[in-house]
């Protein structure tokens, strides 16, 4: 048994905000009282969390881990140990491995690998179609057997409005969620970055807020036609978030998320470093300005880190032709403690939310603190100052625009099934 | 006034002082062009790699001639032979470059930032010689130099950029460096060549995006025609004969600038396109000057870059001349 002492428990689910002890028996929590009253027997282990804020497991709804295919980049164990480290007791990894997860043998291969390798829960995301291709609906009734628990052909959008509409129908009857990574290909062809006063200064060619808000649009509307869940991928401009905030008022089963590095970054700080390269692209000044309002107001239901790692033989090139995404684990909550929590513009409370009950609602999942509940426990600090320095990263890729960053506060310790796979002490 | 310049990367960080100083350094250079005899001992046993990945034909035999003209050697690489056909990384190939030891590199590439991220990478001076669609350092100095020349002073002139600006990295270095003397920019061109954020990529000078050629060019002190760049566009956007009809320079619509405006063009000319060959060929373009000037101011970059020299002094100048 594992007591976790002298913490402050914050759990959105029960609107908790005290200090408690949690004891952990096994995988599961056995008891939650307040400060001191928990009866400690010999064989008890204690973790002291004095200081410290105990939460419900973290979850990154949306990353990558590059098993199978790109092992060079990252693995489900290196990845895992990258999210542990990062306070995340749960990861959903996108289908756009090689091959691309879209039939239950590579579900089976995730689920089996992070079983045997993994340092937190690995729940993972189906393809929409096979191959992503856009063409035909993939096994996804097969993989929801093998354990995923939505679908997605991120990396690109579904491709066109008509299997959206087929896919959404299709998973309305399975009750799983469709991720959708929103983009108007014709609209963002030849595009690195977001197009603006930034891109038009540095002659990159950049992609309009349109290219994103285009396709959130059909979406929303074949959603609208199907009924169906529609979950939109690392949101990024003002004007897709207007519409998921419509869709919310009109009923609609539309949810969405956004990435730590568009509310704290804009096109602005974009330089020939491709560590400022990623899809989508850095946004205007407005953007991140709404962005913050909708992590607010609850029209934003999670944050996800969009954790894309690329070995660094991949980005270490010129701009234009280096591949999209940057790693994200490491620094999700120093970040949103910066930019959301220190700032005063959301309290901590909610800021748990976006990272638990916020995203296992989208997936139909449950997130928190009681007896018989999965002991699996984010612990994190408000005040500790750090810096992050990314050649000491869990991950095998080197592409954060975020190394050498300073923080105050992050992630302290991480339990998953009742098992310390992180801690800082 | 002393100067120490790393890199040119490019035009929009150095300071009206800084550009000042490498044009009058490149007066001593635009002197030996009219000289017999061109060629200095200056850079004598110094190396100049000219690492062209994208084709260049103009650029790359005037940074030549400016290396030969000093004294230097020139070690070359052209796109077309190069181990990037093989799929050697950018880096790889500068580090191989860079590993025969040369004194300075200078690099033309297809990709804005190209420059920046070599001379991240390279202890030896960078000269960019064309980025993508970001800048042409080499080209703006060289076309500031014409003017100074003609105009008798940088400061406060109108200018017109006619032409693709979007696309232009000439326009943009263009932009940089005049702005910084108090030009005003008028640029001209259909809509998705001239997008309106050009107008703020330059906070301090006053860039205004126009449509109509009549507006473009009225008042204009300089006109910069640039080439239609058909190959450095994604996709076809505008066809030739409408391009003809609302933006060719041609005599008539001289008559709209001052009457003493001066054209120029960065060149190769696409002669009944862009401009049309009275134009091109009248008494107001400073055409093959700039063409000239390129070869001095190329001179001067190479010398201010590979000697490190701060002062104004040319001790090799004074042997020769």
């Amino acid at each position: 048994m594992l007591l976790i002492k002298n913490g402050r428990v914050l759990d959105p689910a029960t609107k908790t905000d005290a200090a408690r002890d949690i004891l952990l028996d096994g995988d599961r929590i056995k008891e939650i009282a307040p400060a001191g009253q928990l009866a400690q027997f010999a064989d008890t282990q204690v973790f002291d969390a004095s200081g410290l804020i105990v939460a419900p497991g973290f979850i990154d709804m949306h990353v990558h881990l590059r098993e199978p295919g790109q092992e060079n980049s990252e693995t489900i164990e290196s990845g895992t140990l990258a999210a542990a480290r990062g306070g995340f007791t749960v990861v959903c990894c996108m289908p756009n491995t090689k091959p691309v997860n879209d039939n239950a043998s590579i579900t089976r291969f995730i689920v089996d690998r992070a079983r045997a390798h993994g340092h937190v829960h690995v729940w993972p995301i189906g393809a929409a179609s096979i191959g992503s291709k856009g063409e035909n609906i993939a096994d996804i009734a097969a993989m929801r057997e093998a354990g995923i628990v939505a679908v997605s052909d991120d990396g690109k959008p579904i491709a066109t409005a008509k299997l959206a509409r087929q896919v959404m129908d299709y998973c309305r009857s399975l009750d799983l969620p469709v991720i959708e990574h929103a983009e108007d290909v014709s609209l963002a062809a030849g595009a690195v970055m977001r197009e603006g006063i930034s891109s038009t200064r540095l002659g990159l060619p950049g992609m309009p807020a349109a290219a994103e808000s285009v396709c959130v649009a059909r979406d929303v509307q074949v959603a609208e036609l199907t009924d169906g869940r529609l979950h939109i991928a690392h949101l990024s401009a003002q004007g897709s978030l207007d519409q998921v905030r419509f869709a919310k008022q009109q009923g609609l089963h539309v949810t969405c998320e956004v990435t730590p590095h568009h509310f704290t970054l804009i096109d602005e700080d974009v330089t020939y470093d491709s560590r400022f390269k990623m899809n989508p692209p850095l946004g205007a000044r407005e953007d991140r300005e709404a962005l913050l309002q909708g992590l607010a107001d609850g029209t934003i239901d999670a944050i996800a880190t969009d954790h894309a790692p690329h070995e660094p033989a991949l980005k270490d090139v010129e701009f234009d032709k280096a591949p999209f995404g940057i790693l994200g684990f490491e620094t999700a909550i120093a970040l949103s403690l910066e930019q959301l929590v220190h700032t005063g513009k959301l309290s901590l409370m909610r800021m748990v939310e976006l990272f638990t009950t916020g995203p296992a609602r989208v997936l139909g999942k449950e997130r928190k603190l009681a007896a018989g509940a999965a002991a699996d426990l984010t612990i994190f600090s408000l005040d500790r100052p750090w810096t992050y320095n990314v050649k000491d990263s869990a991950s095998k890729s080197r592409n954060s625009p975020f190394d050498g960053r300073s923080f105050r506060g992050g992630p302290a310790a991480t339990l998953v099934s009742g098992k310390l796979v992180h801690s800082l002490s | 006034m002393t100067h120490v310049f790393r890199d040119l990367l490019a035009l929009e960080p150095l300071s009206a002082d800084e550009i000042t100083f490498f044009l009058d350094q490149s007066k001593p250079f635009q002197e030996i062009q009219r000289h017999p005899l061109k060629k200095l001992a200056t850079l004598r046993g110094k190396t100049i790699a000219l690492a062209f990945f994208e084709n260049s034909t103009r650029t790359r035999l005037s940074f030549a001639t400016a290396a030969s003209r000093l004294g230097a050697d020139t070690m070359n690489l052209q796109a077309e032979a190069s181990s990037l056909k093989k799929g050697e990384t950018l880096l790889d190939t500068a580090n191989n470059l860079n590993a025969m030891k040369p004194d300075c590199f200078v690099m033309r590439h297809s990709s804005s930032g190209a420059a920046d991220f070599v001379a991240r990478h390279l202890e030896i001076p960078v000269v960019n010689a064309g980025d993508g669609t970001h800048e042409h350092p080499s080209q703006g100095l060289l076309d500031a130099l014409t003017i100074r020349d003609r105009k008798g002073s940088l400061d406060n002139l109108n200018i017109t950029i006619l032409g693709d600006i979007a696309h232009s990295r000439v326009a943009r270095s263009n932009i940089h460096l005049l702005g910084k003397f108090g030009c005003r920019f008028t640029l001209c061109g259909p809509a998705m060549w001239v997008p309106r954020e050009l107008e703020k990529i330059a906070p301090g000078t006053s860039i205004r995006c126009v449509y109509q050629v009549e507006e473009g060019l009225r008042d204009a002190d300089v006109i910069i025609v640039l080439r239609v760049q058909t190959e450095r566009l994604l996709e076809p956007s505008l066809s030739h004969n409408d391009y003809i009809l609302l933006y060719q320079l041609n005599a008539a619509r001289m008559k709209l600038a001052k009457p003493d405006a001066l054209i120029l063009h960065p060149g190769p000319i696409n002669r009944g396109t862009e401009i049309t060959p009275e134009v091109a060929d009248g008494s107001q373009s400073a055409v093959l000057e700039q063409v000239t000037n390129g070869v001095a101011v190329r001179m001067a970059i190479l010398y201010l870059l590979t000697t490190g020299t701060t002062e104004g002094s040319h001790p090799a100048l004074g042997e020769k001349t």
